[in-house]
């Protein structure tokens, strides 16, 4: 017979952020343990809410099995004496097993006969496994874990109850001196205690008491509540915030959607101050009219954790609270009104970026020398270079506006908005706009080029500046988000395909700096920062370019001779792609046997065409000068490739016929300067000799 | 029930419910602060094994908050109701939950929820996790369970609660604007504070002098530090508020650039560190009075200053 195991933590509030991924750790606890125990079980459920957080085990052994434990003792030689008595040590060694000598069997190990105790061990019960359950689950982690009252022990808040019940039974456990039972306890407001009588009958007595145990099931209430209430009223569905109705699901038992409105005066503030107003500081969802490009409406959507007693109090009382919001914001929006963006820029030079690197003022100086040096690298129309200069002088100014400093998230959006109110291009609108992306790994990147330029300056700036006075991110400090700064970097200058090598395009930034001090620290620090680049596209490469297992060619062509990004990734795919085939292993092979000879190449020879004794040499030297030849031109990573394929049977010929390391010094000379020719193709490609090949 | 209306009924109705939750009424601190935390009744008392139980209405000066009684919501003076009870009590959740029945609002009509806010005051070196509790949407309440005061991890936990009065009645007289709030029968907020949030503001923003409050920083900061080797604390503990006031002011008028900013901060919490560490000295010499239980002993010995002999 199986049984089913429930168990809820009850607690104070948690932050709606860790409720879901606290459930999830809750349930590998719980089956790591079973695991362990060697306890066989069917699904784990979980349940959560911002009060509780429970799994529930189905199918659960009664019993783990009886199992037997074999106990190696002393060899035979020692346990048996001259006349075949039992020594001391055999007898010693049983009681310690607490067996007797009766129970010793003879097996042989390498050769040698050993005593051996044979031990049948009873399996425990369900319950007695579940019991020291309990020792775990102090050892959850939290973002940030709290004491209470005169306790020393530490939780993300401090629990309540604890219900532990297999079937009909009360599991005896412990956590922070309470004592689990079968009580229960409802919503807040409008449920009671519950005991309960079987653990299937969680859901079901906890419905009752009005809280939605089942997560999905609260998410999918409130959203059909909220598409109901906008097909009636023609409202766009704003579900799609998936953050929003994420959060909003952890914050409630019981959820009730409803809406209410706010003066229309308020609609000439520009929508997204609005939309954050309401998102992030109230967590309510903006209405839109229904239909492509709907026009925003005095509205909004929230989430109650209750039902719809009192509903009017509750709608009356939100939409006071957002009026107040919305008349700050546009108290701060038309106080910014008054200003015309040059006022802000001087601004900037009494606001500090950062203590030791100095104010946003001279960030912005630096971005625009950096933005300039980027230009070539993009195909822009000639207006759009004075655009990229436009944008670079004026792209920090919003972040003295009252605006930005009562709604930070709106950085560079607010600069955006502003710009277009202020008679900028609109390049330079769109470019201010985007200038912060991407804002996280995976976020979306500029659309524009000018926008792209100016985010990778500023990235690479707070690169160069942070790593110059040693706030470098170790382990998972990284107080400046350098690694997604620098992942953003990656990701642009891939999405843009820019030909740009980093190590190069950093010294010509360095080139223009005129402070001494801040040169030679950029200048000591220049290797860093393009590794620290370098490790980006290496987790770029196995994140969205499928090389995840193959962290050969990853590092193959993380050691080529170069790093020019966009290139890199191209070799990077065509070794990946050439793996599968038969040639791959042949070529590899003769291009790490090419590398391995040229090291000892005099670079001061050169081949001499007169000193080839055989055709194969003759052959291979006429093969390597057209390639030579033809890349003179660029090509494309896959005809460099081509170029291996078909110089790898000439390179074995090559090897086959002619002694290397001839007697001859001159001929040896000749021979080690052609295959460091061929290095010298191959080196830009990948360090061959890191594949591994089967 | 007598129907809960006035600013002073609600003030009424709070010091007398948490009286009976054993907390003693103190009175407001006579030195200017930006938030009842920054009480002696409230930061000294956080620190250390004993514990303590009290409620008080404290005036809050925020010079940046001033808008010359033209907002209806931001003020450069408002009323905190603090209440700190340490040892945390286990069901102080409950209580505050009953606190606000007591003030005539219903769970069931309202949306009462406790969303997570960690509190921290980085000048006085405190940190605590909690929620903000918003009342239909508005935040009413700072709920916190002190963890670090004056840069010493806590021994005993406190939990406070801090009602934003205007806040409160605003919304249960279900007026728009702070100034007209009732105080008392009869007398309106704003025809006791409009006029000084003006002159306030005005003081604050465009007449203060900026050297004579410099000069006051540094002249309270020399003597707190001066107090805090002649292990005085109340006293250094006084121009430590008196600095924090002073600077607020300073910043009000824009007067401290942003790269001084921390600087300041970073001087205020350094004598805030003293003092925590100073009192909870003076509390082990004095034999930590209020504890009544045998627990005396253990603290003693671990904060006790060894008798030379």
């Amino acid at each position: 017979m199986t049984h089913t195991f429930l168990l809820e933590i009850g607690l104070e509030e948690m932050p709606a952020k860790v409720v879901s991924a606290s459930a999830s750790q809750l349930k590998s606890m719980v089956s790591t343990h079973l695991k362990e125990n060697g306890l066989k079980h069917g699904t784990v459920d979980v349940y959560s809410t911002p009060r509780r957080l429970a799994v529930r085990v189905e199918e659960l052994e009664e019993k783990q099995a009886d199992r037997t434990e074999t106990v190696k003792g002393p060899a035979k030689r020692i346990a048996l004496d001259d006349e075949g008595n039992w020594s001391k040590a055999a007898i010693g060694f049983s009681k310690g097993q607490k067996a007797s000598v009766e129970d010793i069997v003879f097996k042989e190990v390498k050769g040698e006969a050993y005593v051996f105790i044979e031990k049948e061990i009873k399996g425990q019960s369900a319950k007695a496994v579940l019991e020291t359950l309990a020792d775990r689950l102090p050892s959850m982690t939290f973002p940030v874990s709290m004491k209470w009252g005169n306790h020393s022990y530490k939780f993300i808040r401090p629990v309540h109850w604890l219900v532990a019940l297999l079937d009909e039974a009360v599991v005896d456990m412990e956590l922070f001196d309470v004592a689990s039972g079968r009580e229960t306890r409802g919503h807040r407001f409008l449920g009671h205690s519950v005991t309960l009588d079987h653990a299937r009958d969680y859901e079901e007595a906890l419905n009752q008491e009005a809280v939605i145990v089942d997560r999905d099931a609260r998410r999918k209430m409130i959203v059909t509540q909220i598409q109901e209430m906008c097909q009636a009223n023609s409202w766009q569905d704003p579900t799609a915030n998936a953050a929003l109705v994420d959060e909003v699901t952890d914050l409630v038992e019981f959820p009730t959607v409803f809406s209410g409105s706010f003066d229309e005066a308020y609609l000439k503030v520009p929508e997204i101050v609005l939309e954050t107003a309401m998102a992030d500081h109230q967590r309510y969802f903006p209405v839109r009219e229904a239909g492509e490009g709907g026009s925003f409406l005095p509205y909004f959507i929230a989430v109650r954790n209750g039902n719809d007693q009192g509903l009017g109090f509750v709608r009356k009382g939100n939409e006071k609270v957002l009026s107040a919001r919305l008349a700050d914001a546009a108290f701060f929006y038309e106080e910014d009104n008054k200003h015309a963006i040059d006022y802000f820029v001087e601004k900037l030079k009494q606001v500090s970026f950062h203590e030791k690197i100095g104010s946003l003022y001279e960030k912005q100086e630096r971005i625009e020398r950096i933005a300039d040096s980027l230009v070539p690298y993009f195909t822009l129309k000639p207006e759009q270079e004075g655009d990229v200069k436009r944008a670079a002088r004026i792209c920090k100014f919003d972040l003295v506006t009252q605006t930005v400093t009562e709604f930070t998230s709106l950085q560079g959006q607010i600069a955006g908005i502003f710009a277009r109110e202020r008679q900028e291009s609109d390049t330079v609108a769109q470019a201010l706009a985007e200038q912060y992306l991407p804002d996280s790994m995976e976020g979306g990147l500029p659309e524009s080029k000018v926008g792209a330029i100016l985010s990778l300056a500023d990235k690479m700036d707070s690169l160069m500046s942070f790593f110059a006075i040693g706030l470098i991110p170790t382990g998972s400090n990284d107080p400046f988000a350098l690694r997604r700064q620098a992942m953003g970097i990656v990701r642009m200058v891939e999405a843009f395909d820019l030909p740009l090598s980093i190590s190069e395009w950093i010294d010509a930034i360095i080139h223009h700096v005129q402070n001494i001090e801040t040169k030679a620290l950029y200048e000591q620090n220049k290797e860093n920062v393009s590794q620290f680049i370098l490790d980006r596209l290496d987790l770029w490469l196995s994140k969205y370019a499928g090389l995840e297992k193959d962290y050969d060619v990853r590092e193959a062509v993380l050691n080529a001779s170069h790093d020019n990004l966009v290139a890199l990734i191209d070799q990077a795919r065509v070794l990946k792609a050439e793996k599968q085939t038969e040639q791959f292993k042949p070529v590899v092979e003769s291009l790490t046997r090419v590398a391995n000879l040229a090291e000892k190449a005099d670079p001061n020879v050169s081949v001499d065409a007169e000193k080839f004794e055989s055709d194969s040499e003759r052959e291979l030297y006429d093969a390597v000068t057209a390639i030579q030849m033809l890349n003179e031109k660029e090509i494309s990573a896959e005809e460099t490739w081509k170029q291996f394929v078909q110089l790898h049977p000439l390179i074995d010929a090559f090897f086959d016929e002619n002694m290397v390391m001839a007697d001859d010094e001159a001929v040896k000379a000749n021979r080690l300067a052609l295959l460091d020719r061929i290095h010298k193709l191959a080196r830009p490609f990948a360090q061959f000799s890191t594949l591994v090949i089967k | 029930m007598e129907e809960v209306k006035t600013f002073q009924d609600i003030i009424l109705t709070l010091q007398q419910f948490w009286a009976k939750q054993g907390c003693m009424l103190m009175q407001a601190y006579d030195t200017e602060k930006g938030a009842g935390t920054m009480s002696p009744y409230t930061f000294l008392r956080a620190i250390g094994p004993e514990p303590w139980n009290a409620a008080y209405v404290e005036a809050s000066r925020r010079p940046a908050d001033g808008r010359y009684g033209e907002n209806p919501n931001r003020l450069y003076q408002h009323h905190q109701f603090q209440v700190v009870m340490k040892p945390s009590p286990k069901n102080i959740q409950d209580l505050y939950i009953e606190s606000l029945k007591a003030l005539g609002i219903d769970p069931l009509k309202h949306d009462i929820r406790f969303v997570e806010d960690n509190w921290e005051n980085p000048s006085l070196g405190c940190a605590g996790l909690g929620w903000e509790v918003w009342l239909d949407g508005m935040e009413v309440t700072q709920f916190t369970y002190f963890q670090q005061v004056g840069g010493l991890e806590v021994d005993s936990v406190t939990s406070e609660l801090t009602y934003g009065l205007e806040r409160l009645a605003s919304y249960i007289q279900d007026v728009n604007s702070v100034y007209d709030i009732e105080w008392a029968p009869g007398v309106k907020y704003g025809e006791i504070f409009k006029h000084p949030e003006y002159e306030h503001s005005a003081y604050s923003f465009d007449q203060s002098d900026t050297a004579f409050l410099f000069s006051q920083f540094q002249a309270y900061e020399k003597e707190a530090l001066k107090q805090i080797e002649n292990n005085l604390v109340h006293p250094a503990y006084d121009y430590v508020l008196k600095c924090s006031h002073a600077f607020n002011m300073l910043d009000a008028r824009g007067a401290v650039s942003a790269t001084d900013r921390p600087d300041y901060l970073k001087r205020i919490r350094h004598m805030a560190r003293l003092i925590a560490k100073a009192f909870l000295e003076e509390r082990a010499k004095l034999s930590f009075p209020l504890i009544k239980d045998s627990e005396t002993a253990k603290w003693i010995e671990k904060y006790g200053v060894k008798e030379e002999n």
